[in-house]
Parts: C-alpha cells; sequence; structure tokens
C-alpha cells in the first residue's frame, strides 16, 4: 500500500510532464473529442459542451497549465503521504519493477531514511504545484513553450522520486542522471541570454562529472562484491584504503551536486537563470537529494564510518558555511544572494554530519544519532525556507521584474502579504528562535558541545572551533538576510518598477510560500513532531535513538538529558505573547488623543530634500564586512570622478563601480580549464589531416590488437 | 510557587535596569567632576517618555511601530531565562544559554529592520554598524559562554550557575580567559565606550543612536528600557556565572532577599569599574572595532583550549 502510493507519486509526476506536451496540440485534441463524442456517446450534450467549453482557444492553456500542476501537486500529495506512512511503520519495503537490464531487474527499496526526504519533496513539490500556474502564465507560448517547461518540470520531480527509491547501483544513477538532464533543460529554459546556456553548460558539465565520479564510486564498492544491488554492495569487505577512496569520489560526486566549496560554482550561476519555482526544486529539493545520496553511500553502503572522513566533511562543512554565507552577503542580485546561501546551509548540515561521523566511530552511537538528527532536521529546515524564499523572490521578479535589490525598496507597503510570508522566510534562516531554523542550529550546537567524551586532543580543539564558526556564520547570516528584507521591503523605492509595483493577484501564488511559511512556524514551535519522525530514520539507519522518548515530548526538547540542555518553545511563544501583551496593555491603558501616533515628516537634519538615492544600498550596508573580511573576495572597486569647471576642480559626476568575484574560479577552475586546453592541443598534434597518416594509425593499432590477442 | 518566583525576578530585573542605569550616570558624573542627576533619573526618562505623544515618519510601516514591543519583549525573555537572585527556577530551563544569544539576535534583528525601514541614511548606517559588531562579537561570546557550559556540562544557565557553586572557589585558567571575554564583548553589545558612545549623536560614531534615531514617545521608551535591560542583563550574566555566591538556592525568603542584596552588591561594583574604564579610555575608531572583538574572540578561544588541554578530565 505504501509502496503502491509511492508509485502513484512518481506516475504522476511523469504524467505531469506527459500532459504539458499537449500545450501545441488543440487542434488534434478537438479532432480527438469530437471523432471519440460520435462515436461511443452519439453526442451526449452537456459532457461535450464541457469538454469543448475547455478547449477554446483562449481557456485552453490555463486549463492546460492548472491540469499539469494538479497531477503534479497530486503527485506531492501521494510522496507526503507514502514518506510520512513509511516513517511510522518503522517499516521496510523492498520490491522490484522488471524494467533495465535482463539480468538486472530495478530493484526498489522504500525504508525510513528514503521516505523522509519523500517527505520532504514532497512538501516543495506541493508548495511549487500551487504557485506554478500563476508563475507560468506570464510566459509567453511561441517564445518559452510551456510544453518544454512542463515536461521537463515532471521528469526533474520523478528522477528525484526514483532516486530515492532506487535498490541498486544502476537504477540509481539512471534516477540521477533523468534529474539532473532534466534540470539542465530547465535551467537553460529562457536559452535566448548567451548568459543562460553558459551557466546550463556550466551546471551540466559539473552534473556529469559529478555523475562520473559515483559511478567510480559504485564502481569500487561493486568490485568487492558480486553485483549492482545495494544489498550486495552491503556486503562488500572493503579494506580501509579502498574505502576511503570510495568515499572520496562520492563525496566529490554528491558534494558536486549538494554545491560544496569548491565545487559550488554551478549553483550560483545556474540558480538565478533558472524559472523561480524550479530554482526553489532545485534549491530546496535537488541538493538535499544529493545529500540523501551521500548518507545512503556513507552511512549504509559503507558501513563502517571513520572518523577522518567526519573531518573532512566537518572541515569542509565549516568551509562551506563561512565562505556561501560571506559570499551571499556580497551579492546585489536575490537569486544568486540564496543560491550562496544554500552553499552556506549545505556547509552546516555537512558539517553536523561530519561530526555524526565522528562520533559513531568513536563509539559513541547516541551522540552520533544527535548529529545525524541535526543535519537531516536543517536539511528538512533549509528545503523549507529556501523554497519560501525562492518563491518569493519569484513573486517579487513577477511584480517589479527586478532581481536587483538595490533597485527596489518599500514594498512592504505595497506587497503586504508577500513581505509578511518573505519576513518569516529571513527569520527562519537568520535562526531566530520560535523558527525552524533556530531548532536545528540550537541542535547542532548541543551536538558540537559533547565533544568532552572524545578521547583524540585534535577533534577536542577542532570540534569547538568549528562550533564557533558556526555561530560566526549564523550572525552573518542574520546580518546578510536584514540587508535582504531591509533593501527589498523598506525604506523607500529605488526605482520605477518598484514604485509601481502592486500586491500579487494569483492567489495560489500567495497559497505555496502561504503553506511554507506556516510550517516554518508550526515546526519552530513543534519540533517535536519532526525530530520523532527523524528518530526512526536513525533508528534504522544508525541502530541508535535518542534517549529515553519521554523528554521528547511535545512541550519540551531535550536531546541529551533534561540536566544538561532543554528547550522549549511553546513556553516561550506563551512568554512572548505574555510580554507583548503586557506592555502593550501598560502603554495603551487609557487613550486620550495624545497618545495616537502623529505621522510627521522624517527628519532630514534640516536641509530637506530627501531622496530615495540617499538611503543605504547593498554594497552600502556590506562595507564593513568587506572591509574586516577583505582577504575572502577578490574586490575590484573602481571610483572614476568627471571634472569639470576652471581648471577642473569640480566633481560634476562620480562613478562607481565594485566587482565581487569567487577565489575558486581564478585558483581552480581557470587553470583546470587552461590544462583542458592544452591537452586538447597536444592531441590535436596526431590530427594531421593526411589520409596516410591515419591509415598508418589504423594499421599500428591492428597490429597491437593483434599482438594483445595473440 | 517556583514559577511564582520565576515571574517575580523577570519583573525586578525590569524594574532594576533603570536603576542600574541611573547608578552608572551617577559615578560617571561623580568621576568626571560632573554635577550627577538623581539615581531615579531614568525611571523619570522613560515615565515622560510613556506620556508624550509619538510622531512617526510618513515612510514609516507597521514594522517600524511593531519593533519596539518586539525588541522589548525578547529582551525581558532573555532577562527572564538568566538567574538574578535564585537558581534552579523553572523559567531558565524551558530556554537555555543558546537560547538567550537567539533572543538578543532576534531583538537586533528587528531593531536594524527598523533602522532601514524609514529609508535615512542614518537608520541604514547604524544598521549596517550593528550587524557588523554583533555578528563578530557572537561567536567571541558563544566561545565564552562554551567554556562555561563545557566545564559544568550543561547549557543551561541555572545548572552552570549551581556547578560553579558546588565546585567552590577554583581558580581556573580557562574561566580567567572567559571572563575577559565575556566582558569585552558585554562592553561591545550593550555599546559602551570604546566602542560605542551611548551619550553622542555625532554621525561619524552613532551605531544604536543611529537606528533609534526617529523614535519618540512609547516607543522610544520601550528601546531604551530594552538597552537598560541588556546593559544589566550582561551585567548579572558576569556577576553570577564567574562570581556566583550569595545566590538563593533555596526560595525561603531570607535566601531570596540576601539573593537580592548580593547581587545588587555585585552589580553596583560592576558598573563602578565600568564607570572607569569609561572615563579613562576613549573611543576607538569603528574599524579598530573589528581587532577589539578578535580579541575577544581569542580570549574566548584560549579559555576554550586551556579547558580542554588542561583542566578536562582525560
Amino acid at each position: 500500500m505504501i509502496l503502491v502510493s509511492a508509485y502513484c507519486a512518481v506516475l504522476l509526476s511523469f504524467a505531469s510532464g506527459l500532459l504539458a506536451l499537449l500545450m501545441n496540440q488543440r487542434q488534434t485534441l478537438l479532432a480527438v473529442s469530437q471523432y471519440c463524442f460520435k462515436k461511443l456517446f452519439n453526442g451526449d450534450g452537456r459532457c461535450q459542451d464541457w469538454i469543448n467549453n475547455r478547449l477554446e482557444e483562449q481557456r485552453f492553456p490555463t486549463f492546460l497549465r492548472q491540469a499539469v500542476f494538479v497531477l503534479l501537486g497530486l503527485s506531492g500529495v501521494f510522496a507526503m503521504i507514502a514518506g510520512l506512512a513509511v516513517l511510522l511503520s518503522k517499516g521496510v519495503i523492498t520490491g522490484q519493477i522488471a524494467l533495465g537490464l535482463p539480468w538486472l531487474p530495478w530493484h526498489i527499496r522504500f525504508d525510513g531514511l528514503s521516505g523522509f526526504f519523500f517527505l520532504i519533496i514532497g512538501i516543495a513539490v506541493c508548495a511549487v504545484s500551487l504557485y506554478g500556474p500563476g508563475y507560468v502564465s506570464t510566459y509567453k507560448e511561441n517564445e518559452h513553450s510551456f510544453a518544454v517547461l512542463g515536461l521537463f518540470t515532471g521528469l526533474f520531480v520523478a528522477g528525484m522520486l526514483l532516486v530515492l527509491l532506487a535498490d541498486d547501483a544502476f537504477m540509481f544513477m539512471i534516477a540521477w542522471e533523468l534529474m539532473s538532464v532534466a534540470s539542465y533543460f530547465l535551467v537553460a529554459f529562457q536559452h535566448e541570454n548567451s548568459a543562460n546556456r553558459r551557466a546550463a553548460f556550466l551546471y551540466l558539465l559539473m552534473a556529469e562529472v559529478g555523475a562520473l565520479s559515483i559511478i567510480l564510486g559504485f564502481g569500487v564498492l561493486a568490485s568487492f562484491s558480486d553485483g549492482f544491488t545495494f544489498d550486495a554492495l552491503r556486503e562488500s569487505k572493503l579494506s580501509v584504503t579502498w574505502a576511503s577512496i570510495a568515499f572520496v569520489l562520492a563525496l566529490l560526486g554528491f558534494g558536486m551536486k549538494a554545491g560544496i566549496v569548491p565545487v559550488h560554482v554551478w549553483l550560483p550561476e545556474a540558480h538565478p537563470v533558472a524559472p523561480s519555482h524550479i530554482s526553489a526544486l532545485m534549491s530546496g529539493v535537488m541538493l538535499k537529494v544529493a545529500l540523501y545520496g551521500l548518507i545512503r553511500f556513507c552511512f549504509d553502503l559503507l558501513g563502517e564510518v571513520h572518523w577522518q572522513w567526519g573531518v573532512v566533511l566537518l572541515v569542509l562543512g565549516t568551509v562551506s558555511a563561512l565562505g556561501g554565507i560571506l559570499y551571499a552577503m556580497m551579492q546585489p542580485n536575490l537569486k544568486r544572494l540564496l543560491a550562496y546561501s544554500s552553499v552556506e546551509n549545505i556547509g552546516i548540515i555537512f558539517m553536523v554530519l561530519g561530526l555524526s561521523m565522528i562520533f559513531m566511530a568513536n563509539g559513541h552511537p547516541q551522540l552520533a544519532a544527535l548529529g545525524f538528527l541535526a543535519a537531516m532536521f536543517h536539511a528538512f529546515n533549509h528545503a523549507l525556507f529556501k523554497n519560501l524564499l525562492f518563491l518569493g523572490a519569484g513573486i517579487l521578479q513577477h511584480q517589479t521584474h527586478e532581481l536587483n535589490i538595490d533597485m527596489m525598496g518599500g514594498l512592504i507597503k505595497k506587497m503586504p502579504k508577500t513581505s509578511l510570508l518573505f519576513l518569516v522566510g529571513c527569520m527562519s534562516i537568520s535562526s531566530l528562535p520560535l523558527f525552524n531554523g533556530f531548532v536545528s542550529e540550537w541542535l547542532a550546537f548541543q551536538t558540537a558541545l559533547q565533544v568532552d567524551v572524545l578521547d583524540n586532543g585534535v577533534l577536542r580543539s577542532l570540534i569547538p572551533v568549528s562550533a564557533a564558526a558556526l555561530a560566526l556564520t549564523a550572525a552573518l547570516a542574520a546580518a546578510c538576510f536584514v540587508k535582504v528584507f531591509g533593501l527589498i521591503f523598506l525604506g523607500q523605492s529605488r526605482s520605477r518598477n518598484s514604485e509601481k509595483a502592486g500586491e500579487v493577484q494569483d492567489k495560489g501564488m500567495l497559497a505555496g510560500p502561504a503553506l511554507l511559511a506556516g510550517l516554518c512556524f508550526l515546526f519552530g514551535i513543534f519540533p517535536g513532531v519532526i525530530i520523532h519522525l527523524i528518530n526512526n530514520v536513525s533508528g534504522q539507519l544508525l541502530g541508535e535513538t535518542l534517549p529515553n522518548g519521554s523528554v521528547l515530548g511535545w512541550l519540551w526538547l531535550a536531546p541529551v538529558s533534561a540536566e544538561q540542555a532543554s528547550y522549549s518553545p511553546p513556553l516561550v511563544l506563551l512568554g512572548a505573547l505574555i510580554a507583548t501583551a503586557v506592555c502593550y496593555w501598560y502603554l495603551h491603558r487609557n487613550r486620550t488623543p495624545l497618545t495616537v501616533i502623529r505621522r510627521g515628516e522624517t527628519w532630514d537634519c534640516g536641509f530637506g530634500g530627501l531622496t530615495p538615492r540617499m538611503q543605504y544600498s547593498s554594497s552600502a550596508f556590506t562595507m564593513p564586512f568587506r572591509r574586516i573580511f577583505a582577504k575572502v573576495w577578490i574586490i575590484d572597486e573602481q571610483i572614476k570622478k568627471d571634472m569639470q569647471g576652471a581648471l577642473n576642480q569640480d566633481v560634476a559626476a562620480v562613478h562607481y563601480k565594485l566587482h565581487i568575484q569567487d577565489h575558486s574560479w581564478p585558483r581552480i577552475y581557470l587553470p583546470i580549464a587552461q590544462g583542458v586546453n592544452s591537452l586538447a592541443k597536444q592531441v590535436g598534434r596526431i590530427q594531421t589531416g593526411n589520409i596516410r597518416t591515419y591509415l598508418g594509425y589504423s594499421f599500428a593499432t591492428l597490429l597491437l590488437l593483434l599482438w594483445v590477442i595473440s | 510557587m517556583n514559577w511564582l518566583i520565576a515571574i517575580f525576578q523577570t519583573m525586578l530585573f525590569v524594574l532594576l535596569a533603570p536603576l542600574l542605569a541611573g547608578w552608572l550616570k551617577w559615578c560617571k558624573c561623580h568621576l568626571q567632576n560632573r554635577k550627577a542627576p538623581s539615581l531615579l533619573q531614568p525611571y523619570r526618562d522613560l515615565l515622560k517618555l510613556t506620556h508624550k505623544q509619538p510622531v512617526v515618519s510618513e515612510q514609516a510601516s507597521w514594522l517600524f511601530v511593531t519593533a519596539p514591543y518586539i525588541i522589548f519583549s525578547a529582551t525581558v525573555l532573555a532577562a527572564s531565562v538568566v538567574p538574578l537572585i535564585a537558581v534552579d527556577l523553572p523559567t531558565s530551563a524551558s530556554a537555555d544559554v543558546i537560547v538567550m544569544v537567539g533572543f538578543f539576535a532576534f531583538a537586533r534583528f528587528f531593531l536594524a529592520l527598523a533602522g532601514l525601514d524609514i529609508g535615512t541614511a542614518f537608520g541604514g548606517m547604524g544598521s549596517s554598524r550593528e550587524m557588523t559588531i554583533s555578528s563578530l562579537a557572537e561567536p567571541a561570546m558563544l566561545m565564552a559562554i562554551f567554556t562555561l557550559t563545557m566545564t559544568a556540562s550543561t547549557t543551561n544557565l541555572s545548572g552552570a550557575i549551581a556547578h560553579v557553586l558546588n565546585e567552590g572557589l577554583i581558580l581556573r585558567p580557562s574561566f580567567v580567559f572567559a571572563l575577559f571575554a565575556l566582558i569585552l564583548v558585554a562592553i561591545a553589545e550593550t555599546g559602551r565606550v570604546p566602542v560605542d558612545n551611548p551619550a553622542t549623536h555625532l554621525e561619524l560614531t552613532m551605531i544604536h543612536e543611529a537606528m533609534i534615531l526617529e523614535y519618540s514617545g512609547r516607543h522610544l521608551a520601550l528601546i531604551e528600557w530594552a538597552s537598560q535591560l541588556k546593559l544589566m542583563l550582561y551585567g548579572v550574566l558576569i556577576a553570577n556565572i564567574f562570581f556566583p555566591w550569595g545566590i538563593a538556592e533555596t526560595f525561603s525568603a531570607k535566601a531570596l532577599g540576601y539573593g537580592l542584596l548580593a547581587i545588587i552588591g555585585k552589580l553596583a561594583l560592576l558598573a563602578i569599574f565600568l564607570a572607569i574604564a569609561e572615563t579613562l579610555v576613549a573611543k576607538m575608531r569603528l574599524f579598530r572595532v573589528q581587532e577589539y572583538l578578535s580579541f575577544a574572540y581569542l580570549l574566548g578561544l584560549l579559555g576554550m583550549l586551556s579547558h580542554i588541554i588542561l583542566e578536562a578530565s582525560r
């Protein structure tokens, strides 16, 4: 039953993709329907009218778009049901499908870990399908075909779900490639801009290199076992060296997809150019699928983890978290900023996962379960709030035709609902108490503080330092999102577009983000629900759950023990409400005309003439950070003054240019590109263009092969 | 009963905060050969502000008007977590020290947004600077606190203080480092000299004042009160974590009374030190603050390492 609903989810997303293909087939559909009605029903009036009505030229695109997204939404609902059911039943369901190679049918395995990620995908897909119809309605059919968008969206979601179901390396890779390639077409959707084509190519390149690395990782495992099924791979006995090689390959492959520094460069290129609901899915969900792959590979297939791997994850995670947020802070493009912030959050997840590995390898499975819990919970939270923020960015782009946050401002008055939803997202991602982001960060700190149980001196001093880096990351994230919210929604409008913008009219476009924002708040107040689910996963995967189920009640959160640390979000919420109510009552108890707020002009130091251009801009807000952490970026700052008047002494205009670049491009990628180019040139030497030489090559090859055979 | 004491303690916290500010001002005036205002002056200021009609800019949105309430309640919540006169109260179990830092972040988030809401250069400047300083101060503070929580192996403030009480007076190098780190952070976070000067409105140096420039009436009162509360909170943290003696361990009236006297004495002493420091030290340039805070971070780190290397059981 559970497996059936999982299959339903996959099939429905396929179906939604196929349905989208009908977009250009209106005439055919019309003919088919008329033929059918003539043959079968001899003209049942009402039914035929209904269908003809839908097939009218004006209504058909809207109807089809809605139908496609309804199917996608249903797929999300089924994914959620399947995920929840398998998590609650604590069971493992296996099956086989007669697809794939003749001697290797597709093996299916649906356990707690897959179920949890099914849940994440389900929620995200539901929100996106509420949001989608309104968002895609602005695309003109002859420029940006909905058939393409809908088809690849369906395939993309189906690919992600299949990755989670796979129980053999073969099916895993097919599903993985389906996911990668479908998302490539989605990134390249608006391919008329050369920048978009470049971003999409970069993405495809890195996705394929990553896939290659994953295949090699599976290959290492498979060479020590008989077969490609995960059951066989689990049985393989690897020496530490080979296991470490497999781990490094998997880390490279999955890390490339997840966006770990320094293989993160495709994220900030690909996310801004994809349609917003697709970037929401890619950033919120696809990165999590990569995370799933890593967890499945390390904790499940490799079996025994080593603490050195944990250190690698910890260090990489710390670097990604700090680097991601520092780069995010400098971006004026909202979606680029969010993409870099995904690098940060994935970094945090890797960090905690590394802690979990370290504790696991040192024989503290309960603490490993705690770290695992923090990592999974943060993955879940990141899916919620990053989806919310990307969808919000989509609304902003839809209404203001801008993504540059320096061109917005004052939108809180024009778009009150959107601004509230976006504020919830910003507060969650800045990990403020009462929201879900805080809970996972709190759990991460609690994990890091258990370092006293370890014997290794290096680890004992490394982990607290990474905890402090986590604190710095969180504080920088808060600064970054104060900037985002403040510059977009507060202050005065900085451009005509944002001056004229209004609240989005489509209800679905608000409903999708509202669902996510509601969940962000709900799981911030009652994190116990999700923690309970993750506990089932870690019970299956690590063989250990958090101690003493009673301290995990709905009111209290005490992951280690009640004496060590506890946090009760409902009580905190109650306290906050009481404190606010009391001070509001005290200040408003006797209402006189004098206590009513008077509106006045903003204080302008007596000079007059405040203009929107006098406000702080994005680069002004981050200037102190730029100065303090100057080494992190490659900063190209140019100030040019136009002079005029006698002796050219008066400044007529000042031109300011700021360009900030990632270190990884000149340090890593350009050398690689140059290396590849020069290698290609060397290879080019043997291509003389002369038929005699080529015949000579063939002859030599033939001789060589004959020699080998004999 | 415990809950009543907890609420009573929080109210005490809120009510005593302006007194501490007044005492600090009194000490400073005397050190600087000025005539001091009455100790009760901060109360009078707050009362006067609550009776005034608030004037709000035409540009302001709902966020500007709501922010003071949020800031004040977040700070009160943070205060409710910190043991003032007694340990082992139920409120300190509902949120530990990391959550307390989270409350501060919450208040700061809205304060910075309120600064940006009007759309003046001052507000943006203040927000930008505040977020910069706090994002450097927060890790330093957590390092100092982690040193303590690892020694006591709990992040619950009450539990940590009880642990220090039980251990008795042991000179731990880690605690000395953590104490200095926390003092440096406290000065930065509460906006005192040499990081910020609460008494100035000079644009080159303003941080906190720049953000709240547009506030008036009861909104200003709430924000001022919240910042007085924050000052007292850091004072209590320093006093009760590192010198917890005198705090009530049972809930008898006598013990609570002694606890109150003890904390008043400790805070008064701390305020005198702060006043002397503020009189002797000049405010530093904004871009020196990072060095100051990274020094605090380094002290916290040294504290942590000396705990791990020198003191831990293994």
